[in-house]
């Protein structure tokens, strides 16, 4: 059981170090990548590129600028920013974060519900137009880029039907804090969630229908057929519980990737100052600080998810509880 | 009850699957019937149709491209055609079913008493504490040691034989007139199997049930059923009393299953007979006997379909009896 | 006793190779035959798009033309109009005319013709996630039969490095490679690929799918060499490599063939989204990508730019996705992993 623990962390911080020295290489090992001539511009004058180079520590070897760089990060916690000069990274990240938890959590509970309700229906009228229609709208969801999608989103609700009772409600794009108002957070928010959960809709729905029928050919669903249970009781009590499983394990990985910034393009489009789009501010103006950062803190979330995934398997499935 | 009104009759039953426009047989025109109290042994090797047989009864076959045609009367109730509505208030209280691998008929996240309740309380309205005492009463009753704590456990950490024994316990909780025990054994170690028949067999008088027990294995049925129906690729090879088929099979595919059972007692012989070839796919039936192509006794008739006659106390689709050279009957009568 | 063999049937003839049977599935399946066509058709129209900027818009989609005018219905038009919407000073360009002789769907804030720009950006966006899916999957079999095949150290280091690769969000990988690549180009010893060459997409766009590719390759790959008949040909003491050669990689290549339509699907998204954030394909030529995002300024006052591009993204990757559907179903690969995002 320690020894299990002691195990999983070790990989966790593996993945962690990893991941740190992946982002590093990129930006300061690419061929081609030097970080000095980004940040003394591009017709920098010898001397200033050599003052540059010496003042940021970038002519030490590599291994004691990544060394200084993770201390500067997790110890002494006074990284700053390469672009706006002294500005700290980490505080700017905690303002980020509540932007792109908000907007990943009302994203998540629209796309579980709904695609739970799609994949269940679906399963339920199998091989029906019900089912195919199911299956095409989730489809349709999956194909559609999500910037795009929240273009049109702004279209309809800020411009062309903005001024009708249907949308008058919309506020500007932009976020709204919770604490300052609960209701604006949530109408600010509202839209992106949907245009965010349009695309997992479809891929859990599809997976969730692919599962349950997958497990209504098991013996336990006929064994629960044999009893003379309800039909949707078998579906649901039997055969949800049991894809649940696997559903999990998926959302604790998107969920988990939504939060440490893959929910960018939502952020882009709806002017959403959050953590997807901070890195990629970051990224545009080689901000290594920052992006160093921002990918450590979303590396971060996905390890945590995958460790709380880990627990919620424990509880959801009995054998892996043995198992340990 | 009459004696003579059978629990269960089953007249030209034919289930066929459909594929690519047309109706394959995979059950073709069965009859049988089962009395109360009656275990009656349904014997075939896989394919033979004996499962879907069981299924078609239990109304657990509703694929759309699934035709089901002929008679089963259950307590005087026609089952083929019932909705499944009035089916599911049969299923599991009157009718009850067991499966082969009770490693994976039990749901895995959920605990055995949790399944058993749930059954239970499907049927009668018991609160949970009153059907949980039912369900530890009936884990005892079927031999499960320390029964309250079995309940709580995951199927996943009982050993086999436990586990079939709660499957046999669920199958009980309601009291069912019938159980339709399918492969019960098949999984499980010999000496186990042996333990899970004593208590089939022990059914009808604790319980009063009828058992149709569906195997492949001659040696099980032999220990168990009082009537024997023997399917070969869908078809009624044979029928009639356990003793009297035992005795003299009429049916060369009879006679060969029997010839497959290792003897209880004595030395085993160095090689056990096995039946050469395996039998037709649904799609390759012949139209004539399906068994004569690997017939030892195969012959110019055997292109007809032989109908099933009356040979003694047994039915027989063959027509060996008909033409006058009956089987020798059997020297080996070592078994039951 | 008689034991004459008597006429019975012959066993039907055993079926035809595993390829042909799916031939024949898939083209019996109707909405992946749609969805072919659907993709044929738009292909065709995109490399038909120097046709139609020549012959039929007479228009030439890479300059600027602010200053023109068009005709339509016997009218001169000015391609840039004063704006009709109060709140927008200025000019506007142009909507659609719906008349394929000139600017069918309008133009864009630099005067250009959407549509011949649309059948241009298609061009490059359809080729760049063809090749980035091909060049996907030949990397993720080399990683996944590695991987899959000789398990040990090599499995574990694989392994590991695709875990590594999969924590990071997808786009912000491909971001992050795209901003190094696009603001110097990317030198590999003597060779030098120019910021706007369109192979940088490709091999971005590529190397981040890796692991969701390798991951089910890798499976099929150790369930294989598991697999009856290899461990046969291994106690007959037939070569490694001949195994994995003949063995091993007929075996594997059906779950490619259905990686190919899905690996193109989610390489047409990510391509648009790295052209919209303006660092995938480079100004003056476009993709759809690009041409969102020029259209991302007008879409209160001419949507369609956005519009049109956007819902050819849609087509084209629903019609990838019903026909990777229909080859999974025709193949029966049931492992292929999902989508990531």
């Amino acid at each position: 059981m320690i020894a299990a623990l002691f195990r999983r962390l070790g990989q966790t911080l593996f993945v962690l170090f990893g991941i740190s020295v992946l982002v590093f290489l990129v930006f300061f090992a690419t061929p081609g990548a030097d970080p000095t001539s980004r940040i003394a511009g591009k017709n920098a004058s010898p001397e200033t590129m050599a003052r540059v180079r010496h003042e940021y520590g970038f002519d030490r070897p590599l291994p004691v600028q990544y060394a200084t760089m993770m201390k500067k990060l997790f110890i002494t916690r006074d990284l700053a920013s390469y672009v706006d000069r002294g500005e700290l990274v980490v505080p700017e990240i905690v303002q980020a974060a509540p932007v792109t938890l908000s907007l990943a959590t009302g994203g998540a509970v629209i796309w579980v519900v709904m695609s739970v309700v799609m994949g269940t229906t679906a399963a339920a009228f199998r091989g029906t137009l019900i089912d195919r229609g199911l299956m095409i709208l989730g489809l349709i969801g999956i194909s559609i880029p999500v910037f795009w999608l929240g273009q049109v989103a702004n279209l309809i609700t800020q411009a062309r039907y903005h001024d009708t009772w249907l949308f008058s409600w919309v506020p500007g794009l932009g976020y709204i804090p919770f604490s300052e108002s609960p209701l604006g957070w949530f109408r600010a928010l509202i839209i992106p969630w949907i245009v965010l959960a349009v695309l997992f809709i479809g891929i859990y729905g599809r997976v969730l229908r692919a599962d349950l029928i997958a497990v209504s050919g098991e013996d336990f669903m006929r064994t629960a057929r044999a009893k003379g249970l309800s039909p949707a009781r078998v579906l649901l009590v039997h055969g949800l519980r049991t894809s649940m499983i696997t559903f999990v394990s998926l959302f604790g990985l998107d969920f988990a990737q939504l939060i440490g910034g893959g929910a960018l393009l939502t952020e882009v489009v709806f002017g959403l100052q959050g953590v997807g789009r901070l890195t990629y501010q970051a990224l545009s103006n080689l901000d290594l600080p920052l992006i160093m950062a921002s990918v450590m803190y979303s590396a971060v979330f996905v390890v945590l998810a995958n460790a709380v995934v880990d627990m919620v398997y424990v509880f959801l499935d009995p054998r892996v509880r043995d198992a340990r | 009850m009459r004696a003579e009104a059978p629990l269960l009759e089953v007249h030209d039953l034919s289930v066929s699957f459909r594929s690519r426009g047309r109706y394959i047989p995979i059950v073709e025109k069965v009859s049988f019937s089962v009395g109360s109290r009656e275990i009656l042994g349904i014997v075939g090797e896989s394919g033979s149709g004996k499962s879907v047989t069981a299924m078609a009864i239990m109304g657990l076959i509703d694929a759309p491209d699934v035709k089901i045609t002929g008679s089963a009367r259950f307590r005087g109730q026609e089952l083929v055609g019932l909705p499944q509505k009035a089916f599911r208030h049969l299923r599991g209280r009157d009718i009850a079913m067991i499966f082969q691998d009770p490693m994976t008929a039990f749901t895995p996240v959920y605990t055995i008493g949790w399944q058993i309740d749930e059954q239970i309380r499907a049927h009668e309205a018991l609160s949970k504490t009153g059907a949980r005492a039912r369900t530890v009463q009936l884990l005892g009753d079927m031999g499960v040691p320390d029964p309250e704590r079995t309940a709580n456990r995951y199927p996943h950490q009982l050993s086999g034989g436990l586990r079939q024994r709660a499957m046999i316990a669920m199958a009980l909780s309601c009291n069912p007139v019938m159980l339709i025990a399918d492969e019960p054994t098949t999984a499980l170690d010999v000496t186990v199997q042996a333990q899970i028949l004593d208590l089939l067999r022990n059914l009808r008088h604790n319980y009063g049930s009828s058992v149709l027990l569906i195997t492949h294995d001659m040696g099980v049925v032999a220990e168990t059923c009082d009537n024997v129906m023997v399917l070969y690729s869908g078809r009624v090879a044979e029928r009639g009393p356990g003793e009297a088929i035992f005795a003299q099979p009429a049916h060369p595919y009879t006679a060969a299953l029997l010839d497959s059972i290792p003897p209880l007692t004595g030395p085993r012989p160095a090689r056990l007979p096995s039946i050469a070839g395996s039998p037709p796919a649904p799609l390759e039936r012949p139209s004539g006997c399906a068994f004569a192509p690997r017939c030892h006794y195969a012959h110019e008739s055997c292109v007809m379909l032989p109908p099933l006659i009356s040979y003694g106390s047994q039915d027989v689709a063959c027509v060996l009896p008909v033409e006058g050279r009956p089987l020798p009957p059997r020297v080996v009568a070592d078994v039951a | 006793m008689v034991a004459q063999s008597v006429p019975f049937p012959a066993p039907v003839a055993a079926p035809a190779g595993p390829w042909r049977a799916a031939g024949r599935v898939l083209i019996g399946n109707r909405s992946a035959m749609t969805a072919l066509m659907v993709l044929l058709l738009m292909a065709f129209s995109c490399v038909m798009a120097p046709f139609y900027a020549q012959d039929i818009a007479h228009t030439d989609p890479f300059t600027s033309n602010v200053a023109g005018s068009l005709t339509l219905n016997g009218h001169d038009v000015d391609i840039m109009q004063p704006n009709d919407n109060p709140l927008h000073l200025g000019l506007s360009p142009v909507g659609p005319t719906w008349h394929a002789s000139a600017y069918l769907l309008g133009a864009d804030s630099q005067g250009r013709d959407v549509a011949a720009r649309l059948l241009y950006g298609g061009r490059n966006s359809l080729m760049i996630s063809f090749s980035a899916a091909l060049l996907c999957i030949a990397m993720a079999a080399t990683v996944g039969v590695l991987a899959g095949f000789f398990g040990g150290i090599i499995d574990i280091i694989l392994s590991r490095l695709m875990d590594i690769m999969w924590a990071v969000p997808v786009y912000l990988f491909a971001i992050s490679l795209s901003i190094v690549t696009i603001s110097q180009g990317l030198k590999i010893g003597p060779f030098t690929i120019e910021s706007d060459n369109l192979l940088i997409p490709v091999v971005i766009i590529a190397l981040v799918y890796v692991p969701y590719a390798a991951r089910p390759i890798r499976g099929r790959v150790m369930a294989l060499r598991n697999a009856e008949f290899v461990t046969a040909a291994k106690s007959l003491g037939v070569p490694r490599w001949r195994i994995l050669l003949l063995d091993i990689l007929p075996n594997v290549s059906t779950t490619l063939v259905v990686l190919a339509p899905l690996l193109t699907a989610l390489a047409l998204l990510a391509e648009s989204a790295l052209s919209f954030l303006s660092i995938g394909v480079q100004a003056p030529a476009a993709s759809w990508g690009t041409i969102i995002q020029d259209g991302e300024g007008l879409i209160y006052t001419r949507p369609m730019v956005a519009i049109a591009p956007g819902l050819a993204i849609v087509i084209v990757v629903l019609a990838l996705n019903i026909l990777g559907d229909g080859l999974r179903d025709a193949l029966d690969v049931r492992e292929t992993s999902r989508k990531g995002t």
